[in-house]
């Protein structure tokens, strides 16, 4: 089996993604109306930020077990992708909440959550930064990313739960139950989910890959230097 | 009688208003202009990953390469 069968299947499920969104039917609800749409759009970028945390956090216990540079070069580049989903699920909430909250920071409890994780992993490059040594840094901040995703864990899903959110799924609500989603939405929703995290690995992949050939560059030189 | 089947049509009138209430795109659907708009969409989508892909064949190829320069 070709290996990058995932790729092509991130892909497939992007395109279904735009054209079943945009193009299917969605439940008709004030206020919201067609903006639901946002829904394939916006809410996936909080799964794969999510996820790449995890995948991140993960390297780094294993480094943190067995230090190897290369675990190192994994966790750094998912929270990297991480990042930058969740900087993208962040804007694109501001901008639905303008118009349907009625202002793009509404002190909503999901909304301050996910910025106290953002600025929770903004740090954790800064503590990459600040520190020389390759060794020190990669244990630092692997230590660092196991209390920022066990931070993360009560900012995003269970103080909005306990108490009232605008958000879907909170204040005491299973996030993914049948009265939240539409069956028809579903359909939609899962595929543009599975399709985002997959190009979220993807493009991680591809830094992690140049990562190592930058590793292995400085190697050769230091090799041919000695 | 008249009265009654004046009494149903309000009624039915005011259920279908009730239901066209909530106001969505019906009108950019039906003029077929949506099509537009996804095609667009498509169109970035398509753009952006086939950008990715290159990025990915580039990083491939350096990889090739680095491979070669360290066995020699």
């Amino acid at each position: 089996m070709n290996k990058s069968w995932w790729k092509i299947l991130s892909v497939i499920l992007l395109l279904y993604t735009v054209a079943g969104g945009f193009l299917m039917d969605v439940p008709r609800l004030s206020i919201i109306n067609e903006t639901i749409r946002a829904l394939y759009f916006h809410v996936p970028m909080w799964f794969g930020m999510v996820l790449m945390f995890l995948l991140s956090t993960l390297n780094g216990i294993l480094y943190l077990r067995k230090p190897d540079k290369d675990r190192d070069i994994v966790s750094v580049e998912f929270a990297n992708t991480g990042l930058t989903f969740g900087v993208l699920g962040i804007v694109t909430g501001m901008f639905w909440a303008n118009y349907t909250w009625g202002s793009p920071w509404h002190g909503d409890p999901k909304q301050n959550g996910a910025a106290i994780t953002l600025l929770v992993y903004m740090a954790y490059f800064i503590l990459r930064g600040s520190l020389e040594n390759h060794e020190q840094r990669a244990r630092l901040s692997a230590v660092y990313n196991i209390f920022a995703f066990a931070a993360m864990i009560p900012l995003i899903f269970i103080i909005p739960r306990l108490t009232s959110s605008m958000h879907p799924g909170s204040g005491g609500n299973p996030g993914f139950n049948m009265y939240d989603l539409d069956s028809n939405m579903r359909k939609v929703f899962y595929p543009a989910v599975t399709g985002w995290i997959l190009l979220g690995v993807w493009i991680a992949s591809v830094r992690i890959r140049l990562r190592r050939v930058e590793e292995k560059i400085l190697d050769l030189e230091y090799e041919k230097n000695n | 009688m008249k009265k009654i089947i004046s009494l149903l049509s309000i009624l039915l009138i005011v259920a279908t208003a009730h239901a066209q209430e909530v106001e969505m795109a019906d009108n950019l659907r039906a003029e077929g202009k949506i099509y537009v708009v996804v095609t667009i969409l498509l169109v970035i989508l398509i753009g952006l990953v086939g950008y990715l892909v290159m990025i990915d064949r580039k990083v491939s190829r350096l990889e090739k390469k680095l491979e070669e320069k360290s066995r020699s």
